[in-house]
């Protein structure tokens, strides 16, 4: 029987998309576009597990939903408190509150996302071992899981810029494109860290360290005024520094917008990905055998 | 290649390197062994076993084939090959059309996800497409019977509830290509008999399927022919029927001899074993090795010459490479004068066999006791444990260590309620 629903873009038969399109071999190396039209055809999966995490996530939660604001206005508080009052610590003439929560809505979607997603096969190890689908799909999911909470705490956002009567320029064009990159890195080092994960599974210790030593190297807490200027490409060469300030200048234009901080930061974002891409697929056809 | 074929392999092989793989690795461990190495202290050798060797088929498109087979043969590895969860070593693989495969039911069904959401989330993962799981959710439904529970979380789901819903999805899929191990092994009666009339559906539907099963009259039944797969390689090509025949005479002429996995192995060759024999604990011939079974282990040797004080041993690893037990008749006290010149052979008896289900590895070893020289060493044969009701619900797994120890809960409220709850406390298999 010819099956009625058969198409070109069926799952499972879309490694070897030009010469014969039904037939998938491999022993031969999957052509890139062979992997971006697999993506496609999957899509739908990457929409059924970034909802699965959604859900099972604040499933059984108390406060459900409301974790995505608890967590970056708490943080938001103390530091307000312990680096601007105590510590007295310049935030580039910004009111405090609006200094750090600005910094603080992307990094948290960095450093949760990245978390994550560094668990995302070893937590899904069944999966792996009884079925087949583009693995980059249970990072992925994770990563794009998490752009709801930066998504609830971009609102927040909102309001307190319209409590702090902040003037918006132009700049905020720039917003879609510095998710973008936000979204690369978390992506980039998910997908590298979730790879690792299966062989080493000391990255469940490592990650939530390198977190914490990825916040002091960042411009969070400290704007990147106060650094040395010979220092400051340095600091740039950390992906999550320029795309921090990025964010923090699209709310406070009188801030100059340090436009070779955020180039150094989106070269190093790219070459994160490629690299962590490349590691991903060198090692994704052990994965079964290995986990 | 002709275009009528769905599937065709050629020369594929796989190898395991028992060993490489440390469960839950950590670095410590790795940099050790890499220092040992270049530090030329003893050198770990690295133990291959070859799941599959040179396998050279085509299927036609329509047809239905049974894959049969010892335990440890490679039909779960070549079916895992097919459906792309794992690489071969070496060969190719083409398959034509869209490809389902149920080596599990119910894979990636979420606790706390309600059996609706399940039923996306699952057949998602299947390669379905949303359109299709709406168009079909109401079907799902009830060819799951469990409508009513349909919005409540399947935490709340009998292990039996989970299988039917599980299996449910699975039925819809509308593949090319079907490929389905036991899952037919587990579930009651009634749900067995449901499954196999779905595959009959399936089989009249001109669907090419690869079925794997230890139920020869399921075989015989479904499909028109038969493969069996022998230590790594095809060892008969035919009609089911007469596949499954002279299947099953072999256990009666050179009683069911797994074929020895003859590289890396080591030793003078002074005596060298050419068979071992899984039997069950009354020494007749065990299809499936289940937890719990009762085994016995019967190694063929032949001796070159007169052999005087030698010593057999046994070690089992887990597929890892983990050393989980070694034994040997120097250990037990046996001690035997001679062996040969000639053949002969020497039983092991293991009253229970409590490792979970999985797969393993024996390895045979014969020394000269008295100048502790290995005569032949390091002789592979896989060992697929098999779920059996031996620990009450049939849901253990390898996600519950390598052994479980023979045991008895005891809770002072009545057995009923008890038996009632044992559903709810318990991780289903669907969802193992």
């Amino acid at each position: 029987m010819v099956n009625p629903h058969a198409s070109p873009e069926i799952p499972g038969v879309s490694l070897l998309p030009r010469a014969a399109p039904s037939v998938r071999r491999w022993d031969e190396h999957a052509e890139p576009e062979g992997v971006v039209r697999e993506l496609w055809v999957y899509r739908e999966l990457l929409f059924f597990l970034s909802w699965r995490d959604i859900k099972v996530r604040y499933r059984q939660t108390f406060l459900g939903v409301s974790w995505a604001l608890i967590q970056p206005l708490l943080t938001m508080a103390i530091f307000t408190v312990l680096f601007g009052r105590v510590a007295n610590l310049p935030t580039d003439g910004v009111p405090r509150p609006l200094f750090y929560f600005s910094a603080l809505v992307p990094w948290l979607y960095i450093s949760n996302a990245v978390s994550n997603a560094s668990m995302s096969f070893v937590s899904n190890a069944n999966l792996i071992t009884k079925i087949y689908f583009p693995r980059i799909m249970l990072p992925a999911a994770v990563v794009v899981s998490g752009l709801l909470d930066f998504l609830i705490g971009s609102l927040l956002l909102v309001g307190f810029i319209i409590y702090y009567r902040v003037s918006l320029g132009w700049s905020l064009l720039l917003w879609p494109a510095l998710v973008l990159q936000m979204f690369v890195l978390a992506l980039g080092l998910g997908m590298f860290l979730s790879a690792l994960n299966i062989r080493f599974r000391d990255v469940k210790y490592a990650v939530p360290f390198l977190m914490q030593l990825w916040l002091f190297v960042t411009p969070v807490i400290y704007p990147t005024s106060m650094i040395p200027a010979r220092f400051q490409g340095l600091l740039a060469v950390n992906p999550a520094g320029g795309l921090v300030e990025a964010f923090r200048h699209l709310l406070i234009p009188s801030v100059p917008m340090r436009w070779n901080l955020l180039g150094i930061s989106a070269l190093t974002t790219a070459v994160v990905f490629l690299l962590g891409f490349a590691f991903f697929r060198k090692t994704e056809r052990a994965f079964a055998d290995i986990i | 290649m002709s275009s009528a074929h769905s599937i065709e392999i050629e020369s594929l092989s796989k190898s395991y390197q028992l060993g490489l793989k440390v469960r839950g690795g950590q670095i410590r461990e790795q940099l050790i062994q890499f220092l040992r190495d270049s530090f030329g202290g003893r050198r770990r050798r690295r133990e291959t076993i070859w799941a599959l060797r040179d396998l050279t088929f085509s299927v036609p498109e329509g047809e239905v084939v049974g894959i049969i087979g010892r335990n440890g043969a490679g039909k779960s590895t070549l079916l895992k090959i097919l459906s792309r969860i794992t690489y071969p070593t070496a060969g190719s693989i083409r398959v034509r059309g869209r490809v389902a495969s149920l080596l599990e039911v119910g894979t990636g069904f979420h606790e706390e996800l309600t059996g609706r959401e399940n039923i996306y989330l699952n057949g998602s993962i299947l390669g379905m497409r949303r359109r299709e799981i709406e168009r079909r959710f109401d079907e799902i439904v009830e060819f799951s019977g469990v409508s009513q529970f349909i919005d409540t979380p399947i935490k709340h789901f009998s292990s039996g509830m989970r299988l039917r819903l599980g299996f449910a999805v699975a039925a819809h899929l509308d593949p090319d290509v079907l490929i389905v191990d036991e899952v037919l092994a587990v579930g009651d009666a009634g749900f067995q008999k449901k499954c196999l009339s779905a595959m009959e559906g399936l089989r009249s539907g001109g669907r090419t399927v690869l079925f794997v099963s230890h139920n020869m009259a399921a075989v015989e039944n479904l499909c028109s022919r038969g493969l069996w797969i022998d230590g790594g390689r095809l060892r008969l090509d035919g009609t089911a029927k007469e596949v499954i025949k002279a299947y099953l005479s072999s256990y009666a002429s050179d009683s069911g001899t797994q074929s020895l996995q003859v590289e890396g192995r080591t030793g003078s060759g002074e005596v060298r074993f050419t068979g071992i024999e899984l039997l069950s604990h009354e020494g007749t011939q065990a299809a499936v090795i289940q937890s719990g079974d009762g085994l016995l282990l019967r190694m063929h040797y032949r001796a070159e010459r007169l052999v005087t004080h030698p010593g057999f041993s046994l070690r089992l690893l887990t597929d890892m490479g983990t050393l989980i037990t070694e034994t040997s008749t120097v250990l037990q006290g046996l001690s035997i004068a001679s062996i040969g010149p000639g053949g002969g052979h020497l039983d092991l008896e293991i009253a229970t066999l409590n490792l979970v289900p999985g797969r393993y590895a024996l390895l045979f070893s014969v020394v000269s006791v008295d100048d502790e020289r290995v005569l032949d060493g390091d002789v592979r044969v896989l060992l697929d444990v098999e779920p059996s009701a031996a620990y009450g619900t049939a849901q253990l797994n390898s996600r519950f260590g390598i052994v479980y120890f023979p045991q008895r809960w005891k809770s002072p409220v009545s057995a009923e309620s008890n038996a009632a709850a044992a559903g709810k406390r318990l991780p289903g298999v669907a969802s193992g």
